[in-house]
């Protein structure tokens, strides 16, 4: 089912859908376009990819999972009791604007959290109560390679809803059920053969924008034969600073750490965003660390994406391409570059067999 | 809405008795403070849990009590850092979290009918410990079973005042050692490597299980090898920094696999397709 909205009617299909949900969007922040509640006084901005996707919407980059009470036994005053209480904050929600890729994360998070034998609770809460409204990239970024890991700038993956934007408004096609109930509104109308065919025209050249997939089919397997070459790691992250900052805005990463935090007598246990690439990640009490440099660091994260991730998921690369690791990061390292040396690699033992 | 179970809620539970092991291990021997979750509570040998201090944090431990003997679930903890040195300030009486059972366990059913060779160092014995009961508790079950434990000095021994009952258990041989001479210690002195391929177990229908510090296993895993032991017949448990216990945290995997649900039990066959992050 396809429709159309006008993009003057936009604002109202969006407050007509704040009735049901809270409505979370793209809005300018400084210079950064960060997903928040879309208020009056936020400018929604559509027109250009977020600096964050929207993960945090369904994965808060700081919750509280149980908070916790220390309390006197009245019957024996000396003891000393603990109440715990479990908290989950999920109310239906409307993820809108989101790009093809961020939504394709939520494939991998739904992956992680929800296709596994213990399940993520308050991911999985949060989840079934909400909906993606994604919109099509027509314009593309050098950065971009959604192409390169089966996406595309008209994917579908993860969205219910996906809008396309053509002249004058939007083409509205609903991905799912869930999507298809937005539809109903009077602010859409059915759209036509030139609605359709003007969106087409313009993904098609979005995609002929993208530069050309390589064939990563030996990657994962390439991966693993390099796993104890650290010369090659070690040149891959010579620049690498470990900021973290590739994993905190990648709409797919989604380790995470859980800690305490106490005030008098009670508190909460928190869980928060994590990252790979810190030494203190994987660094045990005994000071035992099994990666121990960046370099090992590195291996993990590009190895999670695209080699562990998939073999544990039905072939599913953890990397949705979007390109944020590539644009913000401090020293411009390039996952493309990586997997892509990874990929034409030559192993030591294939060399001195040629010779 | 449907309701799952919250993976991250502890259980909470109670401190029974606290048994001062070495000068850096206590054991704990505690009970949910739900009678009937107690009664239900089912575990395999070798499985994990994560004890909680609220305000502190969790820590993973290996239940080393047995299911055959279910009056308490026993967690031995050595100091380390935060978490442990808070759980050594408890006294009896007071409350923790629990979050358990947690991984994968021993190959105990595949074990029936074999010989079995017990290598422990240190803190290592403790999910040894689990396996050892469980073997003498199901005594018939299993064919002759050698227990080499070592420790560095006599003091630093766990489990010292269960000695007798391990090595008067049918067809059992309980080796105890440590590193240098010490007064009035009667059993082996050297290293446990050496204590091994010195008591030469044969490797014919037999599976040996090891736990120790990371340095021991590797040169255990050598005398297993030199004895003649396959890949496919020794087992080992590993150790990670762990968070949530439950494959969702990302934290503590070797490449696809994740030690808290595909571990921490590992056959050194399968430690072999992984690749090397030990
Ligand atoms: C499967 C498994 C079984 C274990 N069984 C036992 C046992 O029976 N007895 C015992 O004494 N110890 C055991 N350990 C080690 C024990 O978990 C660590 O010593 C303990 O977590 C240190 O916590 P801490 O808060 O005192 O140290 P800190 O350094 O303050 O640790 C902070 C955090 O790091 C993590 N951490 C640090 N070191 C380790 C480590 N070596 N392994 C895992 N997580 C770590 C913990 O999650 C902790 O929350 C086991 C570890 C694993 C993975
Ligand atoms: S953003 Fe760049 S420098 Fe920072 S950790 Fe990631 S790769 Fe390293
Ligand atoms: S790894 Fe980089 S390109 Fe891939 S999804 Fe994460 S941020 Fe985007
Ligand atoms: S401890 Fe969280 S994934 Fe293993």
């Amino acid at each position: 089912m396809a429709k159309y909205l006008k993009q003057d009617d936009l604002g109202s299909w969006l407050k007509e859908l704040g009735k049901t949900y809270k409505v979370i969007a793209p809005v300018e922040e400084g210079d950064a376009v960060i997903f928040r509640p879309l208020t009056d006084e936020r400018t929604l901005r559509i027109d250009r990819q977020a600096t964050q996707g929207p993960k945090g919407v369904l994965f808060p980059a700081c919750e509280e999972l149980v908070s916790f009470k220390y309390g006197k036994d009245p019957e024996k005053p000396e003891k000393v009791t603990v109440d715990i209480q479990e908290t989950v904050d999920a109310e239906p929600t409307l993820i809108f604007g989101s790009r093809p890729c961020d939504a394709r994360g939520f494939d991998v998070f739904d992956n992680a959290f929800t296709k596994c034998s213990v399940k993520d609770s308050y991911y999985m809460a949060r989840r079934e109560q909400a909906v993606v409204v994604s919109l099509a990239c027509t314009k593309t970024e050098t950065t971009c390679f959604c192409n390169w890991v089966g996406g595309a700038p008209d994917g579908k993956g993860g969205s219910d809803v996906l809008l396309t934007p053509i002249t004058g408004g939007y083409l509205v096609e609903s991905v799912t059920d869930k999507g298809a109930a937005l539809l109903d509104s009077p602010l859409l109308s059915e759209a036509t053969g030139e609605h359709t065919a003007e969106a087409e025209k313009l993904l098609a050249a979005a995609r002929e924008s993208l530069r050309e997939a390589p064939d990563f089919k030996c990657v994962p397997e390439q991966l693993y034969n390099l796993f104890d070459n650290m010369d090659f790691w070690e040149k891959q992250a010579a620049k690498c600073l470990s900021c973290g900052a590739c994993t905190y805005l990648c709409p797919t990463c989604h380790c995470f750490n859980i800690t305490d935090e106490q005030q008098g007598n009670q508190g909460s246990r928190i869980r928060s965003w994590d990252n790979c690439m810190s030494r203190l990640f994987t660094e045990e009490a005994s000071g035992h660390n099994p990666r121990p440099t960046k370099a090992h660091r590195l291996k993990n994260r590009v190895g999670h994406k695209f080699c562990y991730f998939p073999d544990m998921h039905e072939g599913h690369i953890a990397c949705v391409g979007c390109g944020r690791c590539i644009k913000s990061c401090p020293v411009a390292l390039d996952i493309r570059e990586v997997v892509t040396a990874a990929k034409e690699c030559r192993l030591p033992e294939e060399e001195t067999a040629d010779d | 809405m449907t309701k799952i179970k919250n993976p991250y809620l502890p259980e909470m539970a109670t401190v029974k008795e606290i048994i001062q092991e070495t000068h850096n291990i206590k054991t704990f021997r505690v009970v949910l403070n739900n009678e009937q979750r107690m009664k239900d509570f089912k575990f395999e040998p070798g499985q994990v849990g994560q004890l909680s201090i609220f305000g502190v944090g969790e820590s993973t431990f290996v239940i080393n009590s047995t299911p055959t003997r279910m009056d308490y679930l026993q967690f031995s903890v050595m100091a380390a850092g935060e978490v442990t040195q808070r759980l050594h300030a408890l006294q009896e009486g007071d409350e923790i979290g629990v979050r358990a059972p947690l991984g994968n366990w021993f190959p105990y059913e595949k074990m029936k009918g074999k010989d079995v060779v017990i290598v422990g160092g240190g803190i290592g014995m403790a999910p040894l410990r689990t396996l050892l009961l469980y073997m003498i508790d199901n005594r018939d079950d299993y064919g002759k079973i050698t227990v080499i434990y070592g420790a560095r000095t006599p003091q630093d021994l766990s489990y010292s005042y269960e000695f007798e009952e391990w090595a008067a258990a049918k067809d059992m041989n309980l080796v105890l050692t440590v590193d240098n001479e010490a007064p009035g210690w009667d059993h082996k002195v050297g290293l446990i490597p050496n204590i091994l391929l010195e008591e030469s177990p044969s490797p014919e229908n037999t599976v040996a299980v090891t736990c120790g510090p990371p340095i021991m296993i590797k040169f255990t895993l050598q005398a297993l090898k030199k004895l003649g032991f396959e890949d496919e017949n020794i087992y080992t448990t590993l150790e990670k920094r762990m968070k949530c216990g439950v494959g969702l945290c990302g934290r503590c995997n070797i490449g696809s696999s994740y030690v808290c649900v595909d571990g921490p039990v590992y056959s050194f066959a399968e430690l072999q397709k992984l690749p090397n992050e030990l």
